[in-house]
């Protein structure tokens, strides 16, 4: 094991406290009480049995998010598409949830199978346009986001025959629905999904770091040039990360698909499920365990932000501000770098004075 | 109904969609030619969308009567402005990741828009503005026949966004500002070793992004929804985005691709209704900016190389 490097801890600590002082500093502006504020906050993200079941069953699609991000950004790529590929995961996961009849063992692992396939198949689209085009990956993620949004809105509707906004609830044998779970937390939608999702996150890091494979895509995250001068094809290896990338956000469809919904809804936006992921990648520094407690972390803002709203009035769209913040200061860790190097300096000098 | 009767229809419409297309994506324009990559284009949008209808509303209480859209117009273009430091700074001072400063921003954006609606109006929306910027038959003009589609049921925002991409074009081309401007954007260091101050540029390209941002999103709101929602800006920033690479990161590009842009939006909105094109899916319209999109960077129809250093901070003697 690797030694963890003191910023790398204190960067994301220290951007949490900061984001949580934008977020005090907002609530006095906007007339609250940030005491009250972030009790209720705290409260509706840990305070019960039931707050904590609904924060892990939010942080399950965000574990997979996060990992999708993350993966993609440990092979030097930016995956921002995973928005669009959640959707895609999502619409296969519950059309092979309704409309196949199958026993439980294989039809959940098959309704998982889809989303995956699915997703990573929108995912190749970019990685693909990558190796072979050179074009960014970025831009073309963002309009196959937008490709995905309005064609799994025509899926709804057209093939799987959405008429009221809604589909039909995916078949028990395809769902993660769990009553011994959800009575654990006093009647929360926890469902079994969290376990994948951690599962998932074993899976990451032995990809990573116990593979060939995933020596190959750290190496060319680290040095395209040192890589293909050492023998590695890195247009596969690009195409390939995309394609797991999008195996995550898959899933992370599927968790909202066979879990918290057990449908899906015809919807004008996106969910957001996606871009969450991008900042639990980004404060989760790429790691399996720091994307887990990331993903536990916002979708618990997240969760306790509608409880705030309504404990201390304060409106629950200030989560997002928060997270936002926090988001904006990981990436600038050059300028919190530098000021914790100032201080440590003037420290140091004033210790010499002495 | 004629194919000339279907144009009168589908031209005002489609330009009316364009408009805040073609603002917002000079914007981008001005940014990435500047050498940082603007994602937060939505989200600048989605503040200049909340300033337009807040100001409007307060000016209309205070008896500003049918001015009130245009002067909330330009307070848009100032709160853009000054919400696009939240770019510039860490972007261009602290070297900050600009993809990803980008993806915060729009979520900060939406986040402070909404949080802010609900502490003036207590409710997630605000009402529907009295004096919007109204649609109108241009005098004389209208009455041109077949040209007429450019002058019947139009807002004059519209004019001002296409005769802007012409002041952007000039701007950007023909002066020692536009210059500079490119020059820091394709090869920084060069331009630094010039005598021409990077970090300046930059944030002048920002800040003007977020002019023209905070504008765009304000056109929208006050011609085309005329009230703020969480709802009220879904996409059309990136769609920005788009017009200016399949332009080209070129202002007279952009202008065109605004209006094809505009033109697929407003036939997968009113098409249903029209002859011949209610045969085409919905669909089709509706991916269509998206899809040529992503063929213009593959170089498929027309390649779209995007300014050379765009995305990456500079540092000051660095290799």
């Amino acid at each position: 094991m690797k030694k963890l490097s003191l910023n790398q801890l204190l960067i994301p600590l220290l951007s949490i406290i900061l984001g949580l002082l934008v977020g005090a500093i907002v609530m006095l502006i906007g007339g609250y009480d940030p005491v009250q504020g972030f009790i209720s906050l705290f409260e509706g993200m840990f305070g019960s049995p039931y707050a904590v079941g609904e924060t892990l069953r939010a942080a399950a699609p965000l574990i997979f998010s996060g990992l999708a991000v993350a993966f993609a950004f440990r092979t030097g790529l930016f995956n921002i598409g995973v928005e669009g590929q959640v959707l895609i995961g999502w619409v296969a996961a519950v059309y092979v949830g309704i409309n196949f009849d199958l026993p439980m063992f294989l039809h959940l692992p098959l309704a998982l199978l889809a989303a995956m396939v699915a997703a990573a198949i929108w995912a190749f689209v970019p990685g693909f346009l990558k190796a072979k085009f050179y074009v960014h990956e970025v831009i073309t993620s963002i309009m196959m986001n937008y490709i995905a949004l309005y064609t799994t809105n025509a899926i709804l509707r057209n093939v799987i025959g959405v008429t009221n906004e809604r589909t039909d609830s995916v078949k028990e044998s395809a769902s993660l629905a769990s009553p011994w779970l959800q009575e654990l937390t006093t009647y929360s939608r926890l469902h079994w999904g969290v376990l994948i999702a951690v599962l998932a996150a074993i899976v990451y890091y032995y990809i990573l770091q116990r593979t060939t494979l995933g020596y190959e895509l750290r190496a060319v995250g680290f040095n395209k040039h040192a890589s293909q001068y050492a023998g590695m094809s890195v247009n596969r290896n690009i195409v390939l990360s995309f394609v797991i990338s999008g195996m995550f956000a898959g899933l992370a469809g599927a968790m909202e698909g066979l879990g918290t919904f057990g449908s899906m809804t015809l919807s004008a936006s996106f969910t957001g499920v996606g871009f969450d992921g991008i900042a639990v990648a980004l404060l989760g520094a790429n790691t399996a365990i720091g994307v887990v407690l990331a993903a536990i972390l916002f979708a618990g803002l997240n969760i306790g932000g509608l409880a705030m709203q309504l404990g201390a009035n304060v409106p629950s769209e200030l989560v997002k501000v928060i997270i936002a913040a926090i988001v904006i200061f990981v990436a600038s860790g050059y300028a919190i770098n530098y000021v914790v190097e100032k201080l440590k300096g003037n420290r140091k000098k004033g210790v010499e004075k002495k | 109904m004629s194919f000339l009767e279907v144009l009168y229809i589908v031209v005002p419409v489609a330009l009316a969609y364009a408009t805040p297309l073609i603002i917002a994506a000079l914007g981008g324009i001005f940014s990435e030619r500047s050498g940082v990559v603007n994602i937060a284009l939505e989200g600048i949008m989605v503040i200049g969308a909340a300033t337009g209808i807040i100001t409007t509303l307060t000016l209309t209480d205070l008896g500003a009567g049918a001015l009130s859209p245009w002067i909330a117009l330009l307070v848009a273009m100032v709160v853009g402005a000054l919400f696009s430091l939240f770019l510039a700074v860490p972007a261009i001072l602290w070297r900050a990741d600009q993809t990803v400063l980008g993806v915060a921003i729009n979520m900060l954006a939406i986040g402070l828009a909404i949080f802010v609606v609900r502490v003036l109006y207590n409710k997630g929306q605000t009402d529907f503005i009295e004096y919007r910027i109204a649609k109108e038959n241009v005098p004389f003009l209208s009455d041109i026949p077949v040209l007429k589609m450019f002058f019947i049921n139009v807002q004059y925002t519209s004019f001002v966004a296409i005769a802007l991409a012409f002041v952007v074009w000039f701007v950007i081309f023909k002066t020692p500002f536009g210059l500079r401007l490119r020059s820091v954007g394709e090869h920084p260091m060069a331009a630094d070793t010039m005598g021409i101050n990077v970090t300046k540029m930059r944030f002048m390209g920002v800040m003007l992004s977020g002019a023209f941002g905070g504008l765009a999103g304000a056109v929208y709101a006050v011609t085309v929804t005329t009230n703020f929602s969480g709802t009220t800006i879904v996409g059309q920033g990136f769609l920005a985005i788009a017009a200016m690479i399949f332009g080209k990161w070129n202002p007279l590009g952009a202008l065109g691709a605004g209006l094809f842009f505009g033109f697929a939006q407003a036939l997968s909105i009113i098409g249903s209704n029209l002859p011949v094109i209610n045969n085409v899916p919905q669909l089709l319209l509706l991916i269509a900016p998206y899809a040529l999109t992503i063929l213009a960077l593959a170089g498929l129809v027309g390649r779209a190389d995007a300014p050379k250093s765009v995305g990456i901070p500079y540092i000051k003697g660095k290799r």
